[in-house]
């Protein structure tokens, strides 16, 4: 279970999370939607402890993960693994070292069998034989595929997936959604995933929850989101202009004329 | 109202400032005790040791040398009119060794290495590496922080012997082929005056420097927000900030030996 209670997080006077709750069940994959600046990657950010909320807690396997600091907070992060929305490699180090970093850091495998290790995790997000190139060298779509592959190198429990299918393209993005669907299949991982493609959201979801003004204001499955009665979810996710998430905002058009 | 406003203001000031340096601190304190927890990352180390020493050799080597040169020829007018010339070559030796080869060498490795440090650490900050570096159980004080501190605490005062020479070798140039005072005089005026403990407190001087380069770029660094232009802000503050540091605290332990010496 991760039990996110009564979450609050500001950055200076921007209240980003105003008393989130959220329940996620072990196995299950949680999708969170919600509008672009809400909060989503910094809800992600405290659940695995970058960032500290300042009241609020984060409960996993019993322990507070806002609590958390030294050994026992890396040994939890060794469960879980990250897709940053911007990939986050570390641009020093070639692709291989990149996904491999935390076998050759944290395990005493032999570089042999690192190497394979490397190679099908590369393979698990269809790339090959670009474990000598720098992440420089990649294209944006190429580096989202080179973080997933470290996020789920370690082979963690628990697996936090910010915005996987952005800027990859659709045959691409489709593939990142059977893996998603596969690693909690075969694997049993539990899974957040971010996102703003409703298509991958129901296809990929066992429980969606929308994110709205610093709080879940909505959370079930794809079927009780689809047909939900909530005004401001239904604006969402048929993605329509006009609402009451835009109430009161406007795009100006006439300085085009 | 306006009283109060012109209140607060100093003290926020000072209160940031007082977080700017507890900061530091405790960035330290962290990077000492980190040292001595395994794993040790040779390779990491030999690979920063490289870009601080080795790469800095010949900007060092440049510096140095013109300041051995200048010495000489600005103390020759007034020594050869008292007729005290080989007095130049103690002068030069005794001011590099002590005051000229540690400060030179630590500023400009600070605009060299702190600098790029500064900006890697915070580039890494601003694109979520360190964050990710976090994610993946790996601690950034550990692993970013801890080569670069060592490496300069090794290298700094190495390049400054380094300096020393060069600096009194630049001098003996001067000496002996423009002033024409007779090699083995100027050899021996030079090292004569200097004693073991001229040494050590120029070495001390550059350990302290060393702390002070790398704790702070590094600093600069991990505090990093806003893009490419805070990472330029910060690169900007980390090089300033050692230079008025650096001097200070040279100013400092100058004073300091001075009293004990006394
Ligand atoms: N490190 C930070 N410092 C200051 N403000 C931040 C920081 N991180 C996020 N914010 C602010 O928090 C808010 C939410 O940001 P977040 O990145 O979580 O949005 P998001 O929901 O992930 O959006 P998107 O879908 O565009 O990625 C934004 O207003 C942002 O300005
Ligand atoms: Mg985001």
């Amino acid at each position: 279970m991760i039990d996110v209670i009564n979450l609050y997080k500001t950055f200076g006077d921007n209240q980003v999370l105003k008393g989130l709750n959220l329940s996620i069940g072990m196995g299950v994959t949680q999708v969170i939607i919600g509008c672009s600046g809400c909060g989503k990657s910094v809800l992600l950010k405290n659940i695995i402890g970058i960032l500290k909320p300042e009241t609020g807690q984060v409960i996993i396997d019993g322990q507070d993960v806002t609590k958390m600091a030294g050994n026992a907070l890396s040994a939890l992060r060794m469960t879980f693994g990250m897709l940053f929305q911007g990939s986050a490699l570390f641009d020093s180090l070639t692709v291989a070292e990149n996904v491999g970093f935390n076998l050759i850091e944290h395990t005493d495998l032999g570089s042999q069998t690192i190497a394979k290790r490397i190679k099908e995790a590369l393979s698990l997000v269809g790339l090959y034989g670009i474990e000598e190139l720098m992440p420089s060298e990649l294209s944006g779509g190429m580096r989202k595929r080179v973080g997933l592959a470290r996020a789920i190198a370690m082979r963690p429990k628990i697996i936090l997936y910010d915005e996987p299918t952005t800027g990859v393209d659709p045959i691409m993005a489709d593939a990142v959604n059977e893996l998603i669907i596969r690693l909690h299949d075969k694997l049993e991982v539990t899974s957040i995933v971010v996102t703003h493609d409703m298509v991958s959201a129901y296809k990929i979801g066992s429980r969606i929850a929308m994110l709205y003004d610093g709080k879940i204001i909505e959370e079930g499955s794809p079927d009780e989101i689809k047909n939900t009665n909530n005004l401001t979810v239904k604006q969402f996710i048929t993605g329509a202009a006009k609402g009451p998430i835009t109430e009161g905002e406007s795009f100006n058009h006439n300085v085009l004329v | 109202m306006s009283f109060n406003k012109g209140f607060n203001e100093p003290i926020a000031k000072f209160k940031s400032l007082m977080r700017y340096i507890g900061g530091m601190v405790i960035l330290f304190i962290e990077t000492i005790f980190w040292i001595f927890i395994p794993p040790f990352r040779k390779r990491q180390m030999l690979d920063q040791m490289y870009k601080v020493g080795v790469s800095s050799l010949p900007i060092v080597f440049l510096t140095s040398m013109f300041t051995g040169m200048v010495l000489a020829l600005q103390s020759a007018h007034q020594m050869q009119r008292i007729s005290a010339q080989m007095y130049i070559a103690s002068l030069v030796a005794l001011s590099m060794v002590r005051e000229l080869g540690p400060v030179l060498t630590a500023l400009v490795v600070a605009g060299r290495v702190g600098a790029s440090i500064t900006a890697e650490l915070g580039t890494m900050k601003v694109t979520e590496q360190i964050d990710a570096l976090e994610t993946l159980a790996t601690n950034p004080i550990k692993y970013l922080v801890v080569p670069r501190f060592l490496a300069l605490v090794i290298m700094l005062p190495i390049l400054t012997i380094y300096a020393d020479f060069v600096g009194m070798f630049g001098g003996y140039i001067v000496g002996v082929f423009k002033l024409h005072i007779a090699s083995n005089m100027y050899l021996n005026m030079t090292f004569n005056p200097l004693g073991l403990k001229d040494l050590y407190t120029g070495l001390l001087k550059s350990v302290i420097f060393a702390i002070i380069i790398s704790i702070i770029s590094c600093y600069e660094g991990f505090r990093t927000s806003g893009g490419a232009e805070g990472v330029g802000r910060s690169t900007t503050l980390s090089v300033v900030t050692s230079f008025m540091l650096i001097i200070a605290a040279d100013c400092l332990i100058t004073a300091l030996f001075y009293f004990i010496g006394q």
